[in-house]
């Protein structure tokens, strides 16, 4: 019957549906393209000779194809230690924010804590407001934990919109399986780690993934605390390079651009640098995010629902 | 019976003991900052210690609102928050359209492909962002290449150190960045609308045009206005990170919102004291914006979004 009607009105479908159908197609194509683009041409031309890159003729596909711009990324200043650190400030901070927010979700549904309901909202009201950046950094400098490693991860540590998240999740599991436990005899912790945990795993990702990514991307935390280069990470290297990048574009005239040009194909140029590193940041989060998708989309969901 | 009362209170207590570390990190990362406010009433002049401040009341507030040079900068200031904030929140509707447009495309795979690649760019930090813009708008830049081949232009033309048009480059970056993200809360909203109205507007013979305009967008209107209302609390925190690595000397005057500017204040001219005080003002400000916007909502819906 449905299907009947619906063939009914696809027959009936008119030519104004038909437009709307093409510009549609139409427009969602030079969204995607918009988005897709400034990714690929950043990465032809760092496969591309050094030498036609910098003068920028690489527009559609790469020319004089080589890969020396990665196999020499490593001799770039300073980028082999602020990947270090941006692989450990994101695993560690990953690890620290998943285990508390999977733990305080748990606790905070425990209706027999004393006082549960203050002690959430005192961490929930940190999402609507905060001192300020500036007083948080002097506080911070008062606790030693500028140009510390430390200051990237302990903050990170409490996040209230990932407690939300993990709370919202653990009160659809039914009470029955915490209180089956008790019976057996399990304490609190028994019944997080053995019974909670392998329930909860698919909100622990989700978790997971927006932590990684945060930590991935945090710039501002080193642009306030961090003035020891050893302890840069990698987006902060990358901003770097591009204000010199840009305090030299804005000084140069047009002139100087054949002596960029005289450089070798796969001698490194400031754009071979920049353009390598930025795809070097870039790519985690583009190897990630397709498969970790469906994730991203469910934290925001459940998140929107609750927030 | 005491016993038992005893170890009732003792297991509430334990349970409070296991989350107490945690408070104890937010209150040292969230709270205890609020105590450099304090910072506002004095003369902090680093590296003198603290403790070494004459205390000088209000002195730092009302040399906002007297010292003619801090007047002006702070009305710009205000000016580029005010348009830039409203600027968004006008066109707040555009995740929206995005969704319903995007739902009204009936090959599967194109719409999975489309909504996966508008939203990477929501992934990226600002630092990747604007290297993608730099890479795009320098001098040699794919646009000046293009512009140059087509004889439209001359001489490279120096995009991002242009002082013309701030307000609207940095709408459309935060738009590249945020619009796919946006418009997914949108699409989710959309499939869960009963899919029994569309065949009976269909059987009456409405058009696309008329489902959406009858159906998809009166059931979104609710999400709408939760999300209007939370942007309205958010009006004067832009955030810095954007504004930041976009700045430079030519483009300061019109790129400096609040977030920035007390940044600048306090990291570039060493100003802590002013830098706390106008922060301060601002984080009661938006909390005020908030309760506001919340109560709105309850008027007018019967439901808070706090």
């Amino acid at each position: 019957m449905s299907k009947e009607i619906v063939k009914k009105s696809r027959m009936h479908q008119g030519v104004g549906d038909r437009m709307v159908s093409i510009i549609c197609y139409v427009i969602f194509s030079i969204c995607a393209l918009l988005c897709l683009y400034p990714f690929y041409y950043i990465f032809i031309n760092t496969i591309s000779a050094n030498d036609l890159s910098s003068r920028g003729v690489i527009l559609f596909w790469p020319q004089g194809i080589h890969l020396k711009n990665y196999s020499s990324a490593l001799a770039i200043d300073g980028l082999f230690q602020a990947a270090k650190i941006s692989v450990m400030r994101t695993a560690l901070g990953t690890v620290a924010t998943v285990s508390a927010s999977a733990f305080l979700g748990f606790m905070f549904t425990q209706n027999k804590m004393w006082h549960r309901k203050v002690w959430y909202r005192l961490i929930i009201a940190t999402m609507y407001f905060n001192a300020g950046i500036i007083p948080w950094f002097l506080v911070m400098k008062n606790m030693h934990l500028t140009n510390n490693f430390w200051g990237y991860v302990l903050p990170a540590i409490v996040s209230p919109f990932h407690i939300v998240l993990t709370k919202t999740f653990v009160e659809s599991i039914p009470k029955e399986l915490q209180e089956a436990a008790e019976i057996d005899g399990a304490g609190i912790m028994t019944v997080f780690f053995k019974v909670m945990i392998p329930v909860i795993k698919p909100i622990m990702a989700t978790v997971a993934i927006f932590a990684a990514v945060n930590q991935w991307n945090a710039f501002q935390d080193t642009l306030l605390l961090v003035t020891d280069t050893k302890l840069y990470p990698l987006q902060f290297v990358l901003y770097q390079y591009l204000n010199q990048a840009s305090s030299l574009s804005a000084l140069a005239n047009t002139s100087s651009s054949s002596s960029l040009a005289a450089a070798a194909a796969t001698t490194q140029t400031a754009t071979s640098i920049r353009m390598t590193i930025t795809v070097i940041v870039v790519l985690p989060i583009m190897m990630v995010y397709p498969f970790f998708q469906k994730y991203f989309v469910k934290g925001i969901m459940i998140g929107a629902v609750k927030g | 019976m005491l016993g038992k009362m005893n170890k009732k209170k003792w297991y509430s207590i334990k349970l409070f003991l296991y989350v107490l570390p945690f408070i104890v990190l937010v209150l040292l990362f969230s709270y205890y900052p609020l105590y450099g406010w304090l910072y506002a009433f004095y003369d902090y002049r680093p590296p003198r210690p603290f403790s070494d401040a004459e205390f000088v009341g209000i002195k730092w507030f009302k040399s906002l609102v007297e010292n003619p040079v801090k007047v002006a900068q702070l009305w710009q200031v205000l000016k580029n928050t005010f348009v830039m904030s409203g600027i968004t929140l006008g066109t707040s509707w555009l995740p929206m359209i995005f969704a319903v447009f995007l739902n009204e495309i009936r090959c599967v795979p194109f719409r999975k492909f489309v909504q996966t690649v508008t939203t990477l760019p929501n992934f990226i930090s600002w630092v990747l962002v604007y290297s993608v813009a730099f890479s795009l708008f320098n001098s040699t830049g794919m646009m000046n290449t293009l512009l140059l081949n087509l004889g439209l232009i001359k001489e490279p033309v120096l995009f991002l150190q242009s002082s013309d048009h701030v307000w609207l480059t940095q709408w459309l970056w935060l738009t590249w960045k945020n619009l796919g993200w946006a418009a997914i809360m949108y699409i989710a909203a959309i499939s869960s609308i009963d899919d029994e109205l569309f065949q009976a507007a269909r059987v009456d013979g409405a058009t696309r045009m008329q489902q959406i305009r009858y159906i998809t967008i009166p059931s979104l209107l609710p999400t709408f206005f939760v999300l209007l209302m939370m942007n309205i609390g958010n009006f004067l925190s832009n955030g810095m990170e954007q504004y930041y690595v976009f700045q430079n000397a030519f483009n300061k005057d019109y790129i400096q919102v609040l977030d920035l500017y007390v940044y600048n204040l306090a990291m570039g001219s060493g100003s802590y004291s002013v830098s706390v005080a106008l922060s301060m003002l601002k984080s009661i400000v938006s909390v005020l914006l908030l309760v506001g916007a919340n109560t709105i909502s309850k008027l007018t819906r019967g439901e808070s979004f706090l």
